[in-house]
């Protein structure tokens, strides 16, 4: 892998791999919530932007995750 | 305390329901059937004399010290060797018996050195306390006949010496090799006079495949097999029990002192993790504790190229507190954090994170159990809801069938896998998955079933195509899935797939598809079927897939929830269980409770007095990214060598050379402080006071054998610079901590240091339900109700072999050496391994026209180093192996960035790499560096 992809980027893009069994919108939403549990929030800041900038380079499943991480969350009660 | 001498009952226990009553000298005493005559006299407070016979030993007769005489039976018979019988009358002191103790011990005596004043073993001799015993008070047949006494000693072990002249062939070491260590290393060469202790074939033991784990020492009741500091320093006259400090065996040991000097390790009969046994290095290699490379004094400096300047305490925690919060004040509260150590204390991990939580105020907290086993905190809480083993070490007793996966318990747990080998010499069948003919695979009296020789990097589709044979041949266990389980049907109509079978996936893994059928046939039918794994299983790209899949297995064929069964994790450092346990996870706080959990968060909150945040902060590999980027700028790194151990080195040093402040405390000035702005001496463990948590989740005491060198205690330095930054903290005693991590967590409620002291250790969950311990998690129902399956795809590495690059690297450690060999290189252990070496097969070596013992290049895409080849068959052509011991050898040069998709768990265990002949009249790669670099830590 190049030196040059973001982190986050391809890390993003492994764990849409690892969730390929899964049907397309169950995938987005089980990478977001992945994301959201394990992420610092720069993290996803970042992944935002690379979705930003470069959608090209994330898989199509994370582009779909990365809406749903733009949107609030409520607050957990565990 | 005074020495501690545990009670010896001669013979070991028998455990059972049906029990028989016996009277022994006029007193009554009722025992287990099939107790011998010697252990139902010494439980009935008569201790008989004896000499071949402990209690750790199978009962062997052949002193003939024992002997007694029983109502209505002809004859001496010897207590070690005779059973009880119901209604047995047992007499040990009759005239009889007397007299021919008596001409026994003359026997032995005339062809013994008479030197019990100047000798090691004066007043720890059992020798010496027969013949006291027993009366002894002439020896007829003089000292003048033929004897041993010239005997040459051995001296070649650097631990302990070997003097035949005081050997009475008693075997008691030859017995603790094969039963309690299972290496059979030692044997009695010839008969009669000529009768003596050999290692190996007339060997030194040295040279023999004796293991240095101690245990004949621990058996020789003579000073034939002494320890060398107690034939330097004299008898020790006290003990502190605590606990070792090296893997996640956790064994406990006596620490013997003389004064304030520690003479010896012993490891304790009583330890729930070892039931005293140990290994070379927890028994032998503490000297780093006492090493003049140890720093004790802080020091300070403003750039990592100035020179080090030694200052007060206070001055260190000052300018740690100022500079952390100057860096808050320009970049904002999360551009600083803290990594503690699997190597430290819950309490001195728990008061880290709290440091990191309630002063620095964020969640930027991670451990170094992100780089081992991450993945099994991930995969168990998913598929079975604790993060955590399921058994206790006993339960292997107990297995018909075990499964060893990426591990190696003979080198890296040593302990256990001694347990483990007991068993399988006992008949239980073992699988090893691995791509290393490890020892397990064939050694003495025991040998795998099947060696499942997977290519590196496919170990799911291994364990899918385990599950698929479970599945498609009917060998589900359908009432414990239908009670126990969730998420059955869509795990096996995915298992099923025609992709999945051994046959279709045999090309990936290079297993054969009727290996894997009866691997998995074995592992499904046996009444208990157990898996043990390593950082074989995690330290890839889908180390958590593998750790649940492992758990799919095990729910899918019932073997979870009682003895003899489970998933077991053989953790890799002393505490990473208690480290995770602790909340030193960014997204976690203690008991694996995730920071979003409002409820939580609020138990912390009021007791801390600090709004926390309910975001996960940077894991390690993140704080380095973060690092680069510039919103990553101060690091408190406690007890970890992130410079040495961590993947992708290069990637590493740039992060810590882009921050403003690193911090880092430890026993030496290691690679991660030449980066360092603070140093703040550590504690060894010897000078440590609080708990370790073993892979069994077993919370052990560690008690200060001495006080700490540097003057303060690890965790008082915490609360220190947490105070100093405006957020006081502070406890008297560590116990103080233990009673607030209780208070928090759960599965810890009960646990005190008061029930430690009095139980000697407990398993959590310890809490109302379990007040003392759980050693068997998921009984009747999985900690997160039901159990769920997880679908395990297989998803291939990124990192894949070209033809730059056609080799695939892996790593691992071996028995000698630990880790990073920070400790254990400043130990006699170098004997064993002066330099890590690189295995590689026959056809490859050829190949590249490498020899054994040459020097050779390894190169991945990343960096380069250069090591010594060991042409060897135990890999399979087109894998090498190296261990990651020696700074110089620089593993860590050439891993990858690529990691455990759900952890970030560096994928240590694979990297495409080429091997070439070094240049015949290079130096080594390293030797000219002053940065030695090495891989994987555990």
């Amino acid at each position: 892998m190049a030196a040059t992809v973001q982190p986050e980027e391809r890390m993003a893009n492994q764990i849409a791999a690892n969730f390929r069994h899964v049907p397309g919108d169950r995938a987005a939403e089980a990478i977001a919530a992945h994301i959201r549990l394990f992420w610092d929030p720069r993290m996803r800041r970042r992944l935002l932007e690379v979705a930003d900038r470069q959608a090209d380079d994330l898989d199509a499943v994370v582009l779909v995750a990365t809406q749903l991480l733009r949107q609030p969350q409520e607050a957990s009660g565990g | 305390m005074a020495l501690i001498k545990e009670p010896d009952f001669g013979t070991p226990e028998r455990p059972g329901e049906a029990t028989v009553s016996v009277e022994v000298d006029g007193m009554p005493v009722k025992v287990p059937e099939g107790t011998s005559v010697m252990r139902a006299a010494a439980l009935a407070g008569i201790d008989i004399p004896k000499l071949c016979a402990t209690d750790s030993l199978e009962p062997f007769g052949s002193c003939r010290l024992c002997v007694v005489e029983i109502d209505g039976r002809r004859g001496t018979p010897a207590s070690c060797t005779t059973p009880v019988a119901d209604s047995m009358v047992v007499r040990t002191q009759t005239p009889k018996v007397e007299k021919l103790r008596q001409d026994v011990m003359e026997l032995y005596i005339s062809d013994h050195p008479l030197d019990c004043l100047t000798c090691s073993a004066n007043g720890d001799c059992e020798l010496q306390d027969m013949a006291g015993v027993v009366g002894l008070r002439q020896v007829r047949y003089g000292y003048e006949g033929e004897n041993h006494l010239d005997a040459a000693p051995d001296l070649s072990n650097p631990y302990f010496d070997f003097e035949p002249s005081k050997c009475i062939s008693c075997s008691r070491c030859v017995r603790a090799c094969g039963e309690v260590q299972g290496t059979f290393a030692l044997t009695i060469e010839g008969r009669g006079f000529d009768s003596k202790v050999s290692p190996g074939a007339g060997e030194s033991f040295m040279d023999s495949e004796c293991v240095s784990c101690g245990a004949c020492v621990q058996a020789c009741p003579t000073a034939t097999l002494q320890e060398r500091s107690v034939v330097e320093l004299g008898m020790p006259s006290r003990s502190v029990i605590t606990t070792c400090a090296y893997c996640g065996v956790g064994c406990s040991f006596k620490a013997e002192l003389r004064g304030d000097e520690l003479v010896r390790m012993v490891p304790h009969k009583d330890g729930g993790a070892n039931d005293g046994h140990s290994c070379v290095k927890g028994r032998f290699a503490f000297g780093y504790a006492t090493h003049p490379d140890r720093v004790l004094k802080p020091m300070v400096r403003e750039k990592i190229t100035d020179p080090w300047r030694e200052v007060e305490w206070d001055e260190a925690i000052q300018t740690v507190a100022r500079k952390m919060r100057a860096i808050q004040d320009t970049y904002g509260p999360s551009s600083v954090g803290a990594i503690s150590s699997s190597r430290c204390t819950n309490e001195e991990v728990y008061v880290v994170q709290k440091m990191v939580r309630a002063a620095f105020g964020n969640n930027n907290i991670d451990t170094c159990a992100r780089v081992c086993h991450s993945p099994t905190g991930y995969g168990l809480k998913q598929t079975f809801g604790e993060s955590a083993g399921t058994q206790d070490f006993r339960s292997v007793a107990k297995a018909d069938v075990i499964m060893v996966i990426g591990a190696n318990p003979t080198d890296g747990h040593p302990v256990f896998g001694s347990r483990m080998k007991r068993r399988l010499r006992e008949g239980a069948q073992l699988v090893v998955v691995d791509p290393r003919r490890i020892d397990l695979v064939r050694s003495p009296h025991v040998e795998a079933a099947h060696h499942l020789q997977l290519k590196p990097s496919t170990n799911v589709a291994v364990i899918n195509a385990m599950a698929h044979v479970v599945v498609t041949e009917g060998l589900v266990d359908r009432s414990f899935v239908a009670e126990r389980c969730e998420g059955f049907d869509a795990w096996a109509e995915f298992v099923a797939l025609p992709e999945n079978s051994p046959e279709a996936t045999e090309p990936i893994t290079g297993v054969p598809a009727a290996e894997v059928r009866a691997s998995a046939r074995m592992y499904a039918t046996a009444p208990n079927a157990a898996i043990y794994y390593g950082l074989g299983v995690t330290e890839h790209s889908q180390g958590s897939t593998m750790v649940m899949g492992m758990a799919n297995l095990a729910m899918a064929c019932g073997n979870i929830g009682r003895d003899g069964v489970g998933v077991n994790p053989l953790r890799g450092q002393n505490n990473v269980q208690g480290s995770c346990d602790m909340g030193s996870f960014p997204h976690e706080l203690t008991g694996y409770r995730h920071v979003s959990d409002d409820a939580v968060r609020t138990v912390f909150e009021e007791l801390w007095g600090r709004t926390l945040l309910p975001d996960p902060g940077l894991r390690i590999p993140n704080m380095f990214d973060a690092a680069i980027d510039g919103s990553f700028r101060g690091l408190f790194v406690h007890g970890e060598d992130i410079a040495q151990s961590d993947p992708n080195l290069q990637h590493v040093s740039a992060a810590l050379e882009a921050m403003d402040l690193v911090v880092v405390q430890d026993l030496f000035l290691n690679e991660t402080a030449k980066f360092a702005h603070v140093f703040l001496p550590g504690a060894s463990f010897l000078e440590k006071d609080g708990t370790f948590t073993n892979a069994e989740r077993r919370i052990n005491r560690v008690r200060a054998v001495m006080k700490p060198k540097t003057g303060k205690h690890e965790w008082q330095i915490v609360c220190e610079i947490a105070t100093a930054m405006g957020y006081p903290m502070s406890y008297d005693h560590p116990g103080q901590i233990m009673s607030e991590i209780a208070r928090v967590t759960p599965t810890f409620k009960g646990v005190s240091f008061e029930l430690l002291d009095d139980l000697g250790s407990v398993q959590w969950p310890c809490n109302d339900e379990a007040p003392e311990g759980t050693p068997t998690m998921h009984v009747d129902a999985f900690v997160r109700g039901k159990g769920k399956f997880a679908v395990t795809a297989y998803v291939p590495t990124d990192e894949r072999t070209t033809s730059r690059f056609p080799l695939v690297l892996t790593t691992g450690r071996i028995l000698s050496q630990y880790n990073v060999g920070a400790q254990t290189r400043r130990t006699g252990n170098v004997a064993w391994h002066a330099e890590d070496v690189l295995e590689l097969h026959p056809l490859d070596a050829e190949n590249r026209g490498v020899a054994d013992g040459d020097m050779v290049s390894l190169a991945s895409r990343v960096g380069r180093t250069t090591l010594r080849a060991r042409v060897s068959d135990r890999m399979p052509p087109g894998v090498v192996y190296t261990t990651f011991h020696h700074p110089v050898t620089g593993a860590n040069v050439v891993t990858t960035e690529n990691s455990d998709w759900a952890t970030n768990c560096p994928e240590y265990k694979v990297t495409a790499v080429q091997v070439a002949l070094a240049h015949p009249l290079g130096r080594h790669a390293s030797e000219s560096s002053e940065t030695g670099r090495l891989a994987g830590v555990d």
